[in-house]
């Protein structure tokens, strides 16, 4: 289409210069614009990507080319309970935290969507703690957990005299590992309550009013209504909780740094410990890269989640 | 946005409020009661987090005397410590530096991403725009390792630059999107009108659909601020030097030090690193909104 607009005698007469219709021509001009997205994703994510599958099959460290050892890496984590014990709380970690934020979020997606005074004010106040750095709130929760000094100890001892004795929060496995989800929780509840509450108001009232004309209750019309024209958007937002859930390590690295003796690491902590801070590149690499069958199948799932919404719903640009 | 909540509470008023079942009573228990225990729950954190930050230490460490909720002698000593005897200017400069940079690279990079996928429309470009879609889905978990020896390959390990090019990586794919969506909503005809008067390509991306597209802009480059400032794995993995370090990388590296923390001054740092992004989000709240729905409905 440009290269007839070009060839018109009108604009011929103007003799754009030849950089003007360099950039004027159609594939030129596109590659140059995707250029600079595709280069940076090309250099700094997919041949890393690459690099690091590659680092996996190696025993490279800090300092030294490694050499291709096969699945050695792989055998070895297979081994070794520190590997599976990540493993193990990883899964734990993603699905109670998981569960959690979308249970709470959901409902608080739901009270948000009544009507009442200060509306924006609150959804704008619930974001906080979403926008906050990660680290930063996790320190904050890191103080809240104080084994001598936890407001919530004091509550529970020196207010409602419910305990003798304080909460130890971070000393022992359980309740550490306990604690770090509900921080997580607490930090998701507000990404998908909103993003939660943007499906809601898509859905047209009208459907809840012939609803109720036909005598469904509350719960019917949650159940028949609004959870079935949710299920697209949970979809999509599951997806993404569940990746960057797993995948967390912030709020780990922050508050225990994966003790008590090692029973809060994640995988993704545990990659840091041995592929960073203990040099093991080609170590650390492996436990990165089992963590990918686990994204593969988040992915498929959400890219089915967007083809049936589209489906659905038809394209729209809102 | 506005103006929709406005008609829908007028809507609301006229019709579901005077059924029967909607009793205040009932209303105050089944909404502002949760939603009540929701806000308290979602901000004590900060609450906590101020209010450490100007207690005295002796306050700190003596719930019996003191009550914990207040502060009897508020204190200014925490940020004082934190901005005199620490390089806490140092972070936030830095910070600050790498979330301009990298916003600013992202955004150039997917603005014409983004124009040349909706726009200039060839064959296979619905590919690209999945392609960088899925590049989102990569968490930087599974890329810091190989990443960290590509830094050091090109040199720039414990440098902020290497912040800069690599935190574009989980921002392009999310601003092209958000940008994508934000070009679609603009007539295809106002371009056509302009190509017809003989306008180039490039006069129209400049003149015409970046104008239009100024709140989606505004958006993706709130959040990518947002998200720059927050980073927090890429940053202590490619930066060494305390001097170089990043506020959140900093604080849990550099202000964590022996067996007895000083929450004092935790607190305060927390604090002070997380009020640039508060208050550019309470600046641009509705942008903020819109792009997080806008960039999960897509």
């Amino acid at each position: 289409m440009s290269v007839t607009t070009l060839s018109s005698p009108a604009l011929v007469q103007r003799q754009p210069s030849w950089l003007v219709r360099l950039f004027d021509y159609k594939p030129f001009l596109i590659v140059m614009c995707l250029a600079p997205a595709i280069g940076l994703l090309a250099v700094f994510l997919t041949y890393p990507l690459g690099l690091g599958i590659w680092l996996a099959f190696t025993d490279t460290t800090i300092g030294r080319r490694g050499v291709f050892v096969g699945f050695e890496n792989f055998q070895y984590l297979l081994t070794d309970p520190l590997w599976w014990n990540a493993v193990f709380y990883s899964v734990v970690y993603t699905g109670i935290a998981t569960f959690g934020k979308f249970a709470l979020g959901f409902w608080l997606a739901l009270l948000l969507n009544n009507h009442f005074p200060f509306k924006s004010l609150l959804r704008a106040i619930i974001l906080l703690p979403w926008i906050v750095p990660t680290v930063l709130s996790a320190l904050a929760f890191w103080w809240i957990y104080d084994p001598q000094f936890s407001i919530i100890s004091y509550l529970l001892v020196d207010v409602l005299h419910w305990r003798s004795s304080n909460v130890d929060f971070l000393g022992s496995p359980w309740p550490a590992r306990f604690s770090l989800i509900a921080a997580n929780i607490w930090r998701g509840i507000p990404f998908v309550a909103i993003s939660l509450l943007a499906g809601l108001q898509t859905i047209s009232p009208s459907l809840y009013e012939a609803a109720m004309l036909d005598g469904a209750s509350a719960w019917q019309r949650f159940r028949y209504i609004t959870f079935p024209m949710m299920m697209p958007i949970l979809a999509i937002v599951m997806t993404f909780s569940i990746i960057f859930t797993f995948t967390d390590f912030q709020l780990v690295y922050a508050i225990t740094r994966g003790g008590p003796v090692n029973s809060t690491h994640l995988l993704a902590t545990l990659a840091f410990q041995r592929g960073i801070a203990g040099g093991e590149l080609g170590e650390g690499a492996a436990i990165a890269v089992s963590m990918i069958p686990f994204l593969v199948f988040a992915t498929l799932f959400s890219y089915f989640g967007l083809a049936r919404r589209k489906w659905q719903q038809g394209e729209s640009n809102d | 946005m506005t103006d929709t909540v406005v008609q829908s509470t007028a809507d609301a008023k006229a019709a579901p409020d005077t059924m029967a079942w909607d009793s205040g009573m009932r209303r105050l228990m089944m909404i502002y009661l949760p939603l009540g225990c929701f806000v308290l729950i979602l901000l004590f954190p900060f609450y906590w987090m101020a209010i450490t930050s100007f207690k005295p230490n002796a306050e700190l460490m003596n719930y019996k005397e003191h009550n914990p909720f207040w502060i009897s002698s508020p204190t200014l000593g925490h940020i004082k410590h934190l901005l005199f005897d620490t390089a806490y200017p140092r972070w936030l400069w830095t910070t600050m530096m790498v979330a301009i940079g990298s916003t600013t690279l992202s955004l150039i990079a997917s603005t014409l991403a983004a124009y040349a996928i909706e726009r200039l429309r060839f064959r296979g470009s619905s590919y690209v725009g999945l392609g960088i879609y899925l590049a989102y889905l990569v968490p930087p978990s599974i890329l810091f390792i190989p990443l960290a020896t590509v830094v050091v390959q090109f040199g720039l390990f414990d440098s902020p630059l290497a912040l800069i090019l690599v935190y574009p990586t989980f921002l392009v794919p999310f601003c092209t999107w958000l940008l994508i969506g934000y070009f679609k909503s603009i007539p295809y005809e106002l371009e056509e009108c302009a190509l017809v008067d003989g306008a180039t390509r490039l006069q129209i991306l400049r003149r015409i659909t970046l104008p239009l597209a100024v709140p989606g802009l505004i958006s993706a480059g709130i959040f990518s601020f947002t998200l720059s400032w927050n980073e927090f794995i890429y940053a202590l993995a490619f930066i060494q030097s305390g001097a170089n370090k990043t506020v959140p990388v900093a604080i849990l590296t550099e202000l964590v030090t022996g067996d007895v923390y000083q929450w004092g001054a935790l607190m305060a740092g927390s604090l002070l690193g997380s009020l640039p992004v508060a208050i550019f989000y309470s600046l641009f709240v509705d942008y903020y909104v819109s792009s997080l729905t806008g960039a999960v409905k897509e």
